[in-house]
């Protein structure tokens, strides 16, 4: 492959573009799948071949557009028009309107209203408009042009360089700066290195990498090979969960295209850069989302963290320097490079550069995956871009960051989204998932969830949160059933402060936060389900024991 | 032994001590006479950093590091007894002990176990926490020996020394969460095991009565743990 050959299938796959005057894009994405958009998509082609439009009618499967609540979602390029909750009965009317150049009103999904007009779409920027399923449409839309770029004109430091100037930091949640990762396995010594891309997704409610992956996996796949000629890896792993099946489905076909064409494999653009990647599912664990649980599992060995010191940029796979980063990482990367790293630092705040992708899920009308520069206030994402509470309910909280993340009530929603804002106010950015709740959610409940979730997906080996969070668990349902009185509360909130401080990874030194942040924003929900203290007198577990050690 | 190894200095409780930078706090802690206590930790087999007691503050680091994997530096200053530590430390037994089964008077490891001694040394007189009382299994299939997962802590010491030391990893953990149990083999009675040499090791080497000799009555069951260090050093530099 040189870049005559990729400026040619650009080149011819945009000709084939323009030769068809009517293009209709189905969303095959999960969310618009599971409302059969296969079976609009086959209707619209039967409809299609039947009226005689073939020569100037295209209907291509493409990935999300976003709006998950009104899928399956159709739109039809030559009127600037997209269509809502599509069945296959529709496709007759919709391809008599492309004859008679008439949208039809009926299903008409207003495209001019803030949840598209306020979006900034870089990692999404091909969602929705390309087949993920073929290559020639991701390079017609300048894919692996960053690739070239970076080996043709840049060094590997150049190349981290841009990456640092950017001011990206990690989309996996805790918003370690890219760069500086980067710079770190490039400068470990070592003749074998590793590029892993994350892509467990497990946070209830998020599915913003699932989305990317099945929407767009060449911007991924276009990343990490950046990436390793960066830092100088040579092997490269994917590791994602197999309940995602069409993500990985799509990600194969895109490493087979990838390889084929030659912009993945040996000398990749005739240069001496080797890459080739590989995908490891996942068997179901969360906690294999954290980085050294995730190294073991891919090493065969049984999915637990190890304590860090080392870091995985030092000794990480088989104690290679390994570079470790989350899908939406990798997919702000071939944008940075194209466009320089000076243009996205132009774009979010100070310290938190750039557009994050969220899930709205939960008690909100424009349920989907949005886009947005950082530093948008939370009320804008919900009131405007998410289009409100249903029903006219009452706003009550937004939990950001899944098990890991917090409670955030309603006099932080003129709060920017940045990570260190929302860390302020004791919740984390996280990987994007957004769940909102009404006045009718209990608070209390919301924590007990979440540690449930946190205790069935702990991985037994450190004592603190393999049975503190049992513990905790327990006592949020004693709560719940009014059984609790304020010795439990003061307990749990021992508890709490012990799993935080003393667990050996991010799930249980995060696992608290649920029950922290309700805890500070909604006490009195805990209070009113406290009963009488029955007088037993002590007040807790580490004033049972004497407070001196001989 | 790699000799290009630099060596540092560093405050242990305020204490100066000098080690080289491949050992461990716990390993220098050790040397002089600072006691940190420690489960899961045992010399001659791999770190694994999960009991969590033996965490120490280091200054200017915002998180607390278990000190038997952890890597001394250059000007560090460690502390290993503030209030806070003690705190979690009894905190974490408590949580032991509410866990499984534990039953010192009717155990056969009763005086001799290193949980129990950890909670007299920590003076827990008592537990608040609600017990859970699993009902959990036990393996006697074997001639000689017998695995009481009611005592089990979970430590591993048993399968990493069946694994780094035997050679034969019979032992490793399934399950996840409060519902992990060691097993044998693919999860078979031990009798049955293909791979277990019977070499008792992991019996020698358990911290409560989950691993004992079989015929052994209440307190009876005096554990040898001392054969390590030596099978380890006759080994040469395993690691």
């Amino acid at each position: 492959m040189t870049a005559e050959e990729l400026d040619q299938i650009a080149e011819e796959e945009r000709e084939s573009t323009r030769k068809c005057r009517h293009r209709l894009h189905v969303c095959m994405a999960a969310g618009c799948l599971s409302l059969h958009s296969d079976q609009v998509k086959s209707s619209l082609e039967a409809q299609v071949k039947a009226s005689g439009l073939e020569s100037e009618c295209r209907v291509k499967g493409v990935g999300c557009m976003g709006l998950c609540s009104a899928g399956p979602l159709v739109s039809v390029s030559s009127q600037d028009v997209t269509y809502k909750e599509v069945t296959p009965e529709d496709a007759p009317e919709i391809v008599q309107g492309l004859q008679a150049a008439k949208a039809v009103e009926r299903l008409r999904c207003p495209t001019d209203v803030p949840f598209f007009t306020r979006q900034k779409r870089i990692v999404l920027e091909n969602c929705g408009a390309i087949d993920p399923e073929r290559i020639e449409e991701y390079i017609a839309a300048d894919g692996y042009a960053a690739l070239h770029k970076a080996l043709a004109t840049m060094t590997g430091a150049q190349t981290v360089e841009q990456v640092s100037r950017s001011g990206l930091r990690g989309r996996g949640g805790a918003g370690y700066p890219t760069g500086l990762k980067w710079g770190m396995v490039s400068k470990a010594s070592g003749a074998t290195k590793y590029v892993i891309c994350n892509a467990d997704e497990g946070d209830p409610g998020a599915f913003m990498d699932r989305s990317v992956l099945e929407s767009d996996p060449h911007r991924v796949l276009e990343g990490m090979a950046i990436a390793a000629y960066a830092v100088g890896a040579s092997q490269g792993y994917i590791y994602v969960r197999a309940e995602y099946p069409l993500a990985v489905k799509r990600l194969k076909t895109a490493i087979r295209q990838a390889e084929r064409l030659g912009v993945l494999g040996n000398s990749i653009f005739g240069t001496p850069l080797n890459f080739k990647i590989d995908i490891r599912l996942g068997a179901g664990a969360f906690v294999c989302g954290e980085e050294t649980a995730l190294i073991a599992s891919i090493e065969g060995l049984r999915g637990q963290p190890r304590p860090r010191p080392p870091f995985p940029a030092e000794a990480g796979l088989w104690d290679a320097p390994t570079l470790i980063n989350n899908v939406e990482t990798f997919a702000n990367i071939p944008p940075i490079i194209r466009n320089g790293g000076d243009w996205y630092a132009s774009i979010g705040t100070a310290k938190s550069k750039g557009t994050k992708t969220f899930a709205l899920a939960g008690k909100i009308n424009n349920t989907g995956l949005i886009e947005v520069p950082m530093g948008i206030t939370l009320r804008d994402i919900i009131y405007d871009i998410g289009g409100g509470i249903p029903d006219g309910k009452k706003f009550k909280a937004v939990q950001t960051g899944g098990p890991s993340g917090g409670c955030i009530p309603e006099q932080f929603l003129d709060m920017p989204v940045d990570y260190d804002s929302l860390s302020k106010v004791g919740s984390i950015m996280g990987s994007g998932g957004m769940i909102i709740m009404d006045e009718t959610s209990s608070m209390v409940d919301v924590a007990r969830f979440f540690m449930e979730f946190c205790m069935s997906e702990s991985c037994g080996k450190c004592v603190p949160c393999r049975v503190g969070t049992v513990h905790m668990h327990d006592l949020l349902r004693k709560i719940i059933e009014r059984k609790a009185s304020a010795r439990d509360l003061a307990l749990l909130e021992e508890l709490c402060d012990m799993v935080k401080s003393t667990s050996l990874c991010g799930l249980g030194q995060s696992a608290p936060n649920p029950v922290l942040t309700t805890l500070r924003y909604f006490r009195h929900e805990y209070d009113e389900l406290l009963v009488q203290d029955d007088g037993a007198g002590a007040t807790g577990v580490a004033q049972s024991a004497k407070e001196t050690v001989p | 032994m790699n000799v290009s190894v630099p060596v540092v200095t560093l405050k242990i409780d305020g204490k100066d001590v000098s080690g080289r930078a491949d050992e461990t706090i716990l390993d220098l802690a050790r040397e002089n006479k600072i006691h940190i206590p420690t489960l899961c930790f045992l010399e001659g087999l791999s770190g694994w950093g999960a009991c969590r007691l033996c965490l120490v503050e280091i200054k200017g680091v915002n998180k607390l590091l278990p000190a038997c994997v952890t890597r001394v530096a250059q000007g560090m200053e460690v502390s290993t007894t503030s209030e806070r530590l003690q705190k979690y430390r009894r905190m974490i037994v408590q949580m032991l002990f509410s866990e499984r089964n534990h039953v010192c008077s009717v155990c056969v490891s009763n005086g001799h176990c290193e949980l129990q001694n950890l909670a007299v040394k920590l003076q827990i007189t008592h537990i608040d926490i609600p017990y859970r009382y699993p009902t959990l299994p036990f393996d006697s299939s074997h001639d000689l020996f017998r695995l009481d997962h009611n005592r089990c802590i979970l430590c591993t010491r048993c399968v990493r020394v069946c694994d780094e030391i035997e050679g034969a990893h019979t032992w490793d953990v399934s399950g996840r969460g409060v519902d992990s149990r060691v097993i044998i083999d693919l999860n078979q009675p031990w009798a049955d095991s293909q791979t277990c040499t019977g070499c008792g090791k992991c019996v020698s080497i358990c911290p409560t009565g989950a691993l004992t000799r079989k015929g052994t009555g209440v307190a009876e069951m005096e554990k040898d743990i001392d054969f390590l260090p030596y099978l380890t050093r006759m080994r040469g530099s395993h690691r």
